[in-house]
Protein backbone atom coordinates (compact mmCIF):
# COMPACT_ATOMS: atom_id res chain seq x y z
CA UNK A 1 0.00 0.00 0.00
CA UNK A 2 2.78 2.43 1.04
CA UNK A 3 4.88 1.63 -1.79
CA UNK A 4 2.05 1.84 -4.25
CA UNK A 5 1.70 5.15 -2.87
CA UNK A 6 4.79 6.18 -3.40
CA UNK A 7 5.12 5.03 -6.68
CA UNK A 8 1.89 7.20 -7.75
CA UNK A 9 3.25 10.27 -6.18
CA UNK A 10 6.74 9.72 -8.02
CA UNK A 11 5.50 8.62 -11.06
CA UNK A 12 2.68 11.65 -11.07
CA UNK A 13 5.20 13.78 -10.06
CA UNK A 14 7.00 12.83 -13.52
CA UNK A 15 5.02 13.23 -15.44
CA UNK A 16 4.23 16.18 -14.18
CA UNK A 17 7.09 17.87 -15.12
CA UNK A 18 7.65 16.59 -18.29
CA UNK A 19 4.05 17.80 -18.90
CA UNK A 20 4.79 21.17 -17.15
CA UNK A 21 8.20 21.72 -19.00
CA UNK A 22 6.23 21.05 -22.81
CA UNK A 23 3.36 23.23 -21.57
CA UNK A 24 6.13 25.93 -21.20
CA UNK A 25 8.43 25.08 -24.21
CA UNK A 26 5.20 25.35 -26.73
CA UNK A 27 4.59 28.73 -24.37
CA UNK A 28 8.00 30.19 -25.09
CA UNK A 29 8.38 28.33 -29.01
CA UNK A 30 5.13 30.10 -29.36
CA UNK A 31 6.69 33.36 -28.52
CA UNK A 32 9.28 33.10 -30.59
CA UNK A 33 7.06 32.00 -33.55
CA UNK A 34 5.05 35.48 -33.12
CA UNK A 35 8.22 37.65 -33.41
CA UNK A 36 9.13 35.58 -35.91
CA UNK A 37 5.86 35.81 -38.32
CA UNK A 38 5.60 39.28 -37.29
CA UNK A 39 8.72 39.91 -38.36
CA UNK A 40 8.29 38.51 -41.71
CA UNK A 41 4.98 39.80 -42.09
CA UNK A 42 6.49 43.69 -41.88
CA UNK A 43 9.35 42.80 -44.00
CA UNK A 44 6.53 41.65 -46.85
CA UNK A 45 4.59 45.10 -46.07
CA UNK A 46 7.81 46.96 -45.47
CA UNK A 47 9.15 45.65 -49.00
CA UNK A 48 5.52 46.36 -50.66
CA UNK A 49 5.75 49.89 -49.33
CA UNK A 50 9.47 50.37 -50.31
CA UNK A 51 8.49 49.44 -53.72
CA UNK A 52 5.55 51.48 -54.23
CA UNK A 53 6.90 55.01 -53.14
CA UNK A 54 9.98 53.82 -54.60
CA UNK A 55 8.73 53.99 -58.05
CA UNK A 56 8.39 57.87 -57.27
CA UNK A 57 11.73 57.68 -54.92
CA UNK A 58 14.06 56.96 -57.20
CA UNK A 59 16.42 59.99 -59.21
CA UNK A 60 15.97 58.77 -62.58
CA UNK A 61 13.34 59.51 -64.84
CA UNK A 62 10.65 59.73 -62.68
CA UNK A 63 7.57 60.42 -64.92
CA UNK A 64 8.54 57.44 -67.23
CA UNK A 65 8.85 54.93 -64.83
CA UNK A 66 5.34 55.72 -62.77
CA UNK A 67 3.81 55.70 -66.28
CA UNK A 68 5.29 52.63 -67.45
CA UNK A 69 4.50 50.76 -64.28
CA UNK A 70 0.79 51.85 -64.41
CA UNK A 71 0.63 50.99 -68.31
CA UNK A 72 2.20 47.47 -67.54
CA UNK A 73 -0.76 45.18 -69.58
CA UNK A 74 -2.49 42.84 -67.19
CA UNK A 75 -1.25 39.40 -67.12
CA UNK A 76 -3.95 37.28 -68.98
CA UNK A 77 -1.82 34.07 -69.52
CA UNK A 78 1.31 32.75 -70.65
CA UNK A 79 0.50 34.32 -73.46
CA UNK A 80 -0.12 38.18 -73.20
CA UNK A 81 -0.42 39.97 -76.68
CA UNK A 82 -1.08 43.50 -75.58
CA UNK A 83 0.17 44.89 -79.07
CA UNK A 84 -1.92 42.30 -81.28
CA UNK A 85 -0.05 40.12 -83.19
CA UNK A 86 -0.87 36.55 -82.78
CA UNK A 87 -4.04 34.98 -84.11
CA UNK A 88 -6.02 33.06 -81.04
CA UNK A 89 -4.35 29.46 -83.01
CA UNK A 90 -0.54 30.96 -82.57
CA UNK A 91 -1.73 32.02 -78.87
CA UNK A 92 -3.11 28.65 -78.18
CA UNK A 93 0.02 27.07 -79.71
CA UNK A 94 2.28 28.67 -78.00
CA UNK A 95 0.51 28.45 -74.46
CA UNK A 96 0.88 24.82 -74.87
CA UNK A 97 4.44 24.42 -75.19
CA UNK A 98 4.75 26.50 -72.25
CA UNK A 99 2.44 24.67 -69.78
CA UNK A 100 4.71 21.53 -71.00
CA UNK A 101 7.72 23.49 -69.90
CA UNK A 102 6.55 24.24 -66.84
CA UNK A 103 4.81 20.67 -66.12
CA UNK A 104 8.46 19.30 -66.39
CA UNK A 105 10.94 22.23 -65.03
CA UNK A 106 8.75 24.55 -63.16
CA UNK A 107 9.81 27.10 -65.65
CA UNK A 108 7.84 29.67 -66.64
CA UNK A 109 8.00 31.71 -69.46
CA UNK A 110 5.83 34.20 -70.43
CA UNK A 111 5.56 35.39 -74.37
CA UNK A 112 4.47 39.19 -74.14
CA UNK A 113 4.53 41.56 -77.05
CA UNK A 114 3.43 45.56 -75.41
CA UNK A 115 2.37 48.10 -77.95
CA UNK A 116 4.55 50.86 -76.71
CA UNK A 117 7.59 50.62 -73.80
CA UNK A 118 6.51 54.06 -72.57
CA UNK A 119 9.46 55.52 -72.58
CA UNK A 120 12.03 53.55 -70.94
CA UNK A 121 14.30 51.21 -72.15
CA UNK A 122 13.50 47.55 -72.95
CA UNK A 123 16.02 46.00 -70.56
CA UNK A 124 14.80 48.31 -68.01
CA UNK A 125 11.04 47.59 -68.95
CA UNK A 126 11.58 43.94 -68.95
CA UNK A 127 13.19 43.82 -65.50
CA UNK A 128 10.21 45.81 -63.69
CA UNK A 129 7.33 43.76 -65.84
CA UNK A 130 9.45 40.62 -64.92
CA UNK A 131 8.98 41.35 -61.06
CA UNK A 132 5.72 43.13 -60.88
CA UNK A 133 4.18 39.80 -62.25
CA UNK A 134 6.27 37.69 -60.26
CA UNK A 135 7.20 34.76 -63.11
CA UNK A 136 8.78 31.89 -62.04
CA UNK A 137 8.46 30.26 -58.87
CA UNK A 138 9.28 31.78 -55.26
CA UNK A 139 12.73 31.05 -54.07
CA UNK A 140 14.05 29.41 -57.59
CA UNK A 141 13.16 32.71 -59.63
CA UNK A 142 12.97 30.49 -62.74
CA UNK A 143 11.14 32.72 -64.76
CA UNK A 144 11.59 34.44 -68.14
CA UNK A 145 10.14 36.94 -70.34
CA UNK A 146 10.05 37.42 -74.25
CA UNK A 147 9.28 41.09 -74.88
CA UNK A 148 8.78 42.19 -78.34
CA UNK A 149 7.81 45.49 -78.93
CA UNK A 150 7.02 45.79 -82.74
CA UNK A 151 6.64 50.02 -82.74
CA UNK A 152 10.03 50.02 -81.43
CA UNK A 153 11.45 47.23 -83.18
CA UNK A 154 13.08 46.58 -79.85
CA UNK A 155 13.06 42.35 -78.26
CA UNK A 156 14.36 40.84 -74.96
CA UNK A 157 14.63 37.75 -73.26
CA UNK A 158 14.66 38.95 -69.69
CA UNK A 159 16.55 35.88 -67.66
CA UNK A 160 15.34 35.39 -63.53
CA UNK A 161 17.81 35.18 -61.31
CA UNK A 162 17.50 31.07 -60.97
CA UNK A 163 18.05 30.85 -64.74
CA UNK A 164 21.41 32.24 -65.62
CA UNK A 165 23.30 29.89 -65.27
CA UNK A 166 21.07 27.69 -67.88
CA UNK A 167 20.36 30.44 -70.09
CA UNK A 168 23.26 32.60 -69.73
CA UNK A 169 23.42 36.43 -71.45
CA UNK A 170 25.68 35.65 -74.65
CA UNK A 171 22.90 32.02 -75.23
CA UNK A 172 19.98 34.68 -75.11
CA UNK A 173 21.94 37.10 -77.52
CA UNK A 174 23.05 34.29 -79.83
CA UNK A 175 18.81 33.29 -79.63
CA UNK A 176 17.92 36.69 -79.92
CA UNK A 177 20.60 37.72 -82.72
CA UNK A 178 20.51 34.47 -84.84
CA UNK A 179 17.33 32.97 -84.34
CA UNK A 180 14.53 35.60 -83.76
CA UNK A 181 15.94 38.85 -85.48
CA UNK A 182 16.25 36.88 -88.85
CA UNK A 183 12.36 36.47 -88.88
CA UNK A 184 11.65 39.49 -87.64
CA UNK A 185 14.42 41.43 -89.90
CA UNK A 186 11.62 39.56 -93.25
CA UNK A 187 8.40 41.04 -90.93
CA UNK A 188 7.74 37.52 -89.77
CA UNK A 189 6.78 38.59 -86.18
CA UNK A 190 5.24 35.72 -85.15
CA UNK A 191 7.46 32.96 -86.69
CA UNK A 192 10.57 34.50 -84.68
CA UNK A 193 8.41 34.59 -81.51
CA UNK A 194 7.91 31.00 -81.99
CA UNK A 195 11.38 30.47 -82.91
CA UNK A 196 12.76 32.35 -79.89
CA UNK A 197 10.31 29.94 -77.68
CA UNK A 198 11.29 27.02 -78.93
CA UNK A 199 14.70 27.80 -78.58
CA UNK A 200 14.79 28.89 -75.24
CA UNK A 201 12.45 26.18 -74.26
CA UNK A 202 14.78 23.47 -76.06
CA UNK A 203 17.96 25.39 -74.13
CA UNK A 204 15.98 25.00 -70.47
CA UNK A 205 15.38 21.32 -71.29
CA UNK A 206 18.76 20.77 -72.48
CA UNK A 207 20.30 19.24 -69.58
CA UNK A 208 17.80 16.21 -68.77
CA UNK A 209 19.62 15.54 -65.07
CA UNK A 210 19.24 19.24 -64.49
CA UNK A 211 15.88 20.18 -65.10
CA UNK A 212 15.08 17.04 -62.95
CA UNK A 213 17.25 19.31 -60.04
CA UNK A 214 15.78 22.06 -60.91
CA UNK A 215 11.87 20.65 -61.11
CA UNK A 216 12.52 19.29 -57.40
CA UNK A 217 14.69 21.66 -55.72
CA UNK A 218 11.79 22.95 -52.66
CA UNK A 219 12.03 26.78 -51.70
CA UNK A 220 13.62 26.90 -48.61
CA UNK A 221 10.78 28.80 -47.28
CA UNK A 222 8.80 28.50 -44.06
CA UNK A 223 6.31 31.30 -44.88
CA UNK A 224 3.94 29.98 -46.61
CA UNK A 225 3.62 27.88 -43.25
CA UNK A 226 3.57 30.52 -40.73
CA UNK A 227 -0.36 30.55 -40.27
CA UNK A 228 0.40 27.17 -39.46
CA UNK A 229 2.45 27.38 -37.13
CA UNK A 230 0.72 29.99 -35.52
CA UNK A 231 -2.40 28.62 -35.14
CA UNK A 232 -0.82 25.22 -33.98
CA UNK A 233 1.05 27.37 -31.10
CA UNK A 234 -2.20 28.89 -30.35
CA UNK A 235 -4.22 25.90 -30.21
CA UNK A 236 -1.87 23.31 -27.87
CA UNK A 237 -1.84 25.81 -25.06
CA UNK A 238 -5.28 26.40 -25.10
CA UNK A 239 -6.70 22.93 -25.86
CA UNK A 240 -4.41 21.97 -23.23
CA UNK A 241 -5.90 23.90 -20.99
CA UNK A 242 -9.75 22.84 -21.61
CA UNK A 243 -9.11 19.34 -21.65
CA UNK A 244 -7.08 19.88 -18.06
CA UNK A 245 -10.23 21.56 -17.14
CA UNK A 246 -12.31 18.83 -18.09
CA UNK A 247 -10.32 15.99 -16.31
CA UNK A 248 -10.28 18.59 -13.42
CA UNK A 249 -13.81 17.80 -13.06
CA UNK A 250 -13.80 14.40 -12.70
CA UNK A 251 -10.41 13.31 -11.48
CA UNK A 252 -9.24 15.86 -9.51
CA UNK A 253 -5.07 16.48 -8.47
CA UNK A 254 -4.18 14.36 -11.81
CA UNK A 255 -1.88 15.81 -14.12
CA UNK A 256 -3.61 15.29 -17.57
CA UNK A 257 -2.01 14.13 -20.34
CA UNK A 258 -1.71 15.47 -24.28
CA UNK A 259 -0.35 14.94 -27.56
CA UNK A 260 1.87 17.92 -28.86
CA UNK A 261 1.87 18.20 -32.92
CA UNK A 262 5.07 20.25 -33.77
CA UNK A 263 5.72 20.79 -37.67
CA UNK A 264 8.76 19.41 -38.44
CA UNK A 265 10.74 18.96 -42.01
CA UNK A 266 8.87 22.50 -43.57
CA UNK A 267 10.82 21.42 -46.72
CA UNK A 268 9.56 18.43 -47.28
CA UNK A 269 5.68 18.87 -45.98
CA UNK A 270 5.75 21.58 -48.39
CA UNK A 271 6.58 19.30 -50.92
CA UNK A 272 3.51 17.28 -50.43
CA UNK A 273 1.06 19.45 -50.01
CA UNK A 274 2.39 21.30 -53.60
CA UNK A 275 1.73 17.85 -54.87
CA UNK A 276 3.17 16.84 -57.91
CA UNK A 277 1.97 18.58 -60.51
CA UNK A 278 0.90 21.79 -58.73
CA UNK A 279 3.87 23.91 -59.15
CA UNK A 280 3.01 27.53 -59.26
CA UNK A 281 2.13 29.08 -56.05
CA UNK A 282 -1.66 30.80 -57.05
CA UNK A 283 -1.99 28.39 -60.60
CA UNK A 284 -2.50 24.94 -58.84
CA UNK A 285 -4.83 23.96 -61.83
CA UNK A 286 -7.94 26.37 -60.27
CA UNK A 287 -9.58 26.91 -63.59
CA UNK A 288 -6.73 26.58 -65.81
CA UNK A 289 -6.04 30.46 -64.79
CA UNK A 290 -2.14 31.88 -64.94
CA UNK A 291 -0.34 33.73 -62.45
CA UNK A 292 2.91 34.11 -61.70
CA UNK A 293 4.55 32.24 -58.50
CA UNK A 294 6.74 35.00 -57.41
CA UNK A 295 10.30 34.70 -59.00
CA UNK A 296 12.42 37.43 -59.13
CA UNK A 297 14.29 39.07 -61.91
CA UNK A 298 17.74 40.57 -61.43
CA UNK A 299 18.96 42.10 -65.19
CA UNK A 300 19.96 38.90 -67.13
CA UNK A 301 19.21 38.45 -70.17
CA UNK A 302 20.14 39.82 -73.94
CA UNK A 303 18.13 42.58 -76.28
CA UNK A 304 17.88 42.79 -79.97
CA UNK A 305 16.14 45.36 -82.33
CA UNK A 306 15.94 45.23 -86.05
CA UNK B 1 -11.44 24.70 -7.46
CA UNK B 2 -8.70 25.98 -6.54
CA UNK B 3 -7.09 24.35 -9.25
CA UNK B 4 -8.84 26.57 -11.84
CA UNK B 5 -8.32 29.88 -10.78
CA UNK B 6 -4.56 28.63 -11.01
CA UNK B 7 -5.51 27.28 -14.44
CA UNK B 8 -6.91 30.54 -15.68
CA UNK B 9 -4.54 32.68 -14.14
CA UNK B 10 -1.70 30.30 -16.14
CA UNK B 11 -3.72 31.30 -19.02
CA UNK B 12 -3.57 34.76 -18.55
CA UNK B 13 0.45 34.74 -17.73
CA UNK B 14 0.53 33.15 -21.52
CA UNK B 15 -1.69 35.64 -22.59
CA UNK B 16 0.16 38.21 -21.45
CA UNK B 17 3.82 37.02 -23.21
CA UNK B 18 2.03 36.54 -26.43
CA UNK B 19 0.63 40.39 -26.78
CA UNK B 20 3.65 41.12 -25.21
CA UNK B 21 5.70 39.48 -27.78
CA UNK B 22 3.39 40.80 -30.17
CA UNK B 23 3.48 44.25 -29.14
CA UNK B 24 7.14 44.15 -28.83
CA UNK B 25 7.57 43.17 -32.53
CA UNK B 26 4.66 44.92 -33.56
CA UNK B 27 6.36 47.99 -32.60
CA UNK B 28 9.03 47.76 -35.20
CA UNK B 29 11.96 46.07 -32.60
CA UNK B 30 13.56 44.33 -35.78
CA UNK B 31 12.99 47.17 -37.93
CA UNK B 32 16.42 48.92 -38.29
CA UNK B 33 18.57 45.59 -38.14
CA UNK B 34 16.32 43.89 -40.45
CA UNK B 35 16.36 47.15 -43.08
CA UNK B 36 19.94 46.89 -42.57
CA UNK B 37 21.41 43.83 -42.99
CA UNK B 38 18.62 43.98 -46.58
CA UNK B 39 20.40 46.96 -47.20
CA UNK B 40 24.02 45.37 -46.87
CA UNK B 41 23.29 42.64 -49.41
CA UNK B 42 21.59 44.66 -51.52
CA UNK B 43 24.97 46.41 -51.26
CA UNK B 44 26.89 43.38 -52.18
CA UNK B 45 24.86 42.59 -54.87
CA UNK B 46 26.09 45.61 -56.40
CA UNK B 47 30.09 45.06 -55.92
CA UNK B 48 29.20 41.35 -57.37
CA UNK B 49 27.98 42.98 -60.55
CA UNK B 50 30.66 45.72 -60.60
CA UNK B 51 33.08 43.18 -59.82
CA UNK B 52 31.67 40.76 -62.48
CA UNK B 53 32.21 43.87 -65.00
CA UNK B 54 35.66 44.07 -64.46
CA UNK B 55 36.49 40.39 -65.20
CA UNK B 56 35.03 41.12 -68.41
CA UNK B 57 37.15 43.69 -69.30
CA UNK B 58 40.59 42.09 -70.20
CA UNK B 59 38.84 39.74 -73.10
CA UNK B 60 37.36 42.72 -73.83
CA UNK B 61 40.25 45.11 -74.52
CA UNK B 62 41.87 41.62 -76.30
CA UNK B 63 39.16 41.53 -78.79
CA UNK B 64 39.43 44.81 -79.84
CA UNK B 65 42.95 45.14 -80.23
CA UNK B 66 43.04 41.88 -82.51
CA UNK B 67 40.81 44.02 -84.97
CA UNK B 68 41.54 48.18 -83.94
CA UNK B 69 44.82 48.22 -82.78
CA UNK B 70 44.88 51.97 -83.87
CA UNK B 71 42.61 52.69 -81.41
CA UNK B 72 44.89 52.62 -79.04
CA UNK B 73 43.59 56.06 -76.85
CA UNK B 74 40.44 54.55 -76.34
CA UNK B 75 41.78 51.22 -75.24
CA UNK B 76 44.41 52.55 -73.00
CA UNK B 77 41.56 54.50 -71.05
CA UNK B 78 39.46 51.58 -70.50
CA UNK B 79 42.59 49.70 -68.99
CA UNK B 80 43.47 53.05 -67.30
CA UNK B 81 39.42 53.30 -65.63
CA UNK B 82 39.71 49.68 -65.38
CA UNK B 83 42.79 49.73 -62.80
CA UNK B 84 41.82 52.10 -61.08
CA UNK B 85 38.33 51.39 -60.19
CA UNK B 86 39.71 47.96 -59.21
CA UNK B 87 42.61 49.20 -57.24
CA UNK B 88 40.14 51.02 -54.99
CA UNK B 89 40.16 49.66 -51.67
CA UNK B 90 36.60 49.67 -50.23
CA UNK B 91 36.63 50.62 -46.60
CA UNK B 92 34.26 48.46 -44.34
CA UNK B 93 32.42 51.96 -43.29
CA UNK B 94 32.04 52.78 -47.40
CA UNK B 95 28.21 52.74 -46.73
CA UNK B 96 28.33 55.19 -43.93
CA UNK B 97 31.35 57.37 -44.90
CA UNK B 98 29.99 59.74 -48.15
CA UNK B 99 33.27 60.71 -49.11
CA UNK B 100 34.72 56.71 -50.10
CA UNK B 101 31.01 56.03 -51.29
CA UNK B 102 31.69 58.91 -53.82
CA UNK B 103 35.08 58.10 -54.59
CA UNK B 104 33.86 54.84 -55.48
CA UNK B 105 31.08 55.43 -57.48
CA UNK B 106 33.44 58.19 -59.31
CA UNK B 107 35.98 55.45 -60.51
CA UNK B 108 32.87 52.86 -61.73
CA UNK B 109 31.27 56.14 -63.36
CA UNK B 110 34.54 56.89 -65.29
CA UNK B 111 34.72 52.98 -65.76
CA UNK B 112 31.11 53.22 -67.50
CA UNK B 113 32.21 56.26 -69.59
CA UNK B 114 35.20 54.94 -71.39
CA UNK B 115 33.62 51.36 -71.96
CA UNK B 116 30.68 53.27 -73.69
CA UNK B 117 33.55 55.08 -75.63
CA UNK B 118 35.23 51.90 -76.42
CA UNK B 119 31.61 50.03 -78.14
CA UNK B 120 31.30 53.51 -80.06
CA UNK B 121 34.49 52.85 -81.42
CA UNK B 122 33.92 49.49 -82.00
CA UNK B 123 30.84 50.37 -84.45
CA UNK B 124 33.28 51.49 -86.97
CA UNK B 125 34.61 48.30 -87.74
CA UNK B 126 32.53 45.69 -89.51
CA UNK B 127 35.18 43.28 -89.21
CA UNK B 128 35.39 43.58 -84.85
CA UNK B 129 31.26 43.79 -84.70
CA UNK B 130 30.87 40.67 -87.04
CA UNK B 131 33.37 38.57 -84.83
CA UNK B 132 31.23 35.74 -82.76
CA UNK B 133 34.35 36.33 -80.07
CA UNK B 134 33.38 40.28 -79.59
CA UNK B 135 29.39 39.69 -80.37
CA UNK B 136 29.54 37.27 -77.30
CA UNK B 137 31.12 39.46 -74.98
CA UNK B 138 29.36 42.25 -76.34
CA UNK B 139 26.12 40.81 -74.82
CA UNK B 140 27.84 39.85 -71.96
CA UNK B 141 28.91 43.28 -70.92
CA UNK B 142 25.21 45.00 -71.69
CA UNK B 143 24.33 42.06 -69.59
CA UNK B 144 26.03 43.26 -66.72
CA UNK B 145 25.81 47.23 -67.15
CA UNK B 146 21.80 46.24 -67.03
CA UNK B 147 22.17 43.83 -63.91
CA UNK B 148 24.90 46.86 -62.53
CA UNK B 149 21.55 48.70 -63.14
CA UNK B 150 19.02 47.01 -61.17
CA UNK B 151 21.65 45.95 -58.47
CA UNK B 152 22.08 49.77 -57.94
CA UNK B 153 18.43 50.31 -58.16
CA UNK B 154 17.69 47.68 -55.43
CA UNK B 155 20.19 48.92 -53.02
CA UNK B 156 18.72 52.50 -53.56
CA UNK B 157 15.56 51.12 -52.54
CA UNK B 158 16.93 48.74 -49.42
CA UNK B 159 18.45 52.03 -48.33
CA UNK B 160 15.93 53.97 -48.87
CA UNK B 161 13.63 51.98 -46.09
CA UNK B 162 16.46 51.56 -43.66
CA UNK B 163 16.99 55.50 -43.63
CA UNK B 164 13.64 56.14 -43.62
CA UNK B 165 12.87 53.65 -40.59
CA UNK B 166 15.97 55.57 -38.72
CA UNK B 167 14.02 58.87 -39.19
CA UNK B 168 10.58 58.02 -38.25
CA UNK B 169 9.40 57.35 -35.19
CA UNK B 170 8.88 54.18 -33.91
CA UNK B 171 12.48 53.30 -35.46
CA UNK B 172 13.84 56.62 -34.20
CA UNK B 173 13.30 55.62 -30.82
CA UNK B 174 14.30 52.28 -30.90
CA UNK B 175 17.44 53.57 -32.44
CA UNK B 176 18.41 55.72 -29.49
CA UNK B 177 17.52 53.06 -27.24
CA UNK B 178 18.78 49.62 -28.84
CA UNK B 179 20.89 50.45 -32.11
CA UNK B 180 22.74 53.91 -31.23
CA UNK B 181 25.81 52.98 -33.45
CA UNK B 182 23.10 52.33 -36.96
CA UNK B 183 24.05 55.23 -39.26
CA UNK B 184 22.16 56.19 -42.19
CA UNK B 185 24.13 54.91 -45.56
CA UNK B 186 24.33 56.79 -48.67
CA UNK B 187 22.60 56.38 -52.11
CA UNK B 188 23.76 56.39 -55.80
CA UNK B 189 22.80 59.12 -58.01
CA UNK B 190 21.67 57.08 -60.95
CA UNK B 191 22.97 58.81 -64.41
CA UNK B 192 19.76 59.76 -66.34
CA UNK B 193 20.76 58.27 -69.20
CA UNK B 194 20.37 54.59 -68.14
CA UNK B 195 16.92 54.70 -68.06
CA UNK B 196 16.21 56.06 -71.60
CA UNK B 197 14.79 54.39 -74.62
CA UNK B 198 16.97 55.11 -77.70
CA UNK B 199 15.30 57.53 -79.99
CA UNK B 200 14.32 55.45 -83.40
CA UNK B 201 15.24 57.02 -86.36
CA UNK B 202 13.40 56.34 -89.53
Amino acid sequence: MGVRAVRFISVGFVKGAAVGCLFWLAVFALGCSLIISEAALLRAAGDKSADLINQNDTPIDIKAVTQAQAGFPALTGRVVDAANILSPQDEAELTEILQKLEGRSTDQIVVVTVPSLNGISIDDYGNRLGRHWGIGQAGKDNGVLLIVAPQQRRVRIEVGYGLEGVLPDALAGLIVQRRILPFFKRGDLVGGIKAGVNDIRDTLLGDAEEVKLRSRRTENSIEPWLPFIFLAFWIVPFVYFISSLNRDRRVSGRVPGGVVILPTDFGAAHDQWRGPGGFSRNSGGFGGGFSGGGGSFGGGGASGGW
Amino acid sequence: MSQIIHRVRLLLVVMAVLIGSLGLSGCGINNIPTYEEQAKAAWSQVLNQYQRRAELIPNLVETVKGFAAQEEKVLKEVVEARSKATSIQVPADILTNPKAFEQFQKAQNALSSALGRLIAVSERYPDLKSSQNFLTLQTQLEGTENRIAVARRDYIQAVRAYNTELKTIPGRWWRSLMYPESEPMERFTIEPEKTKSPEVKF
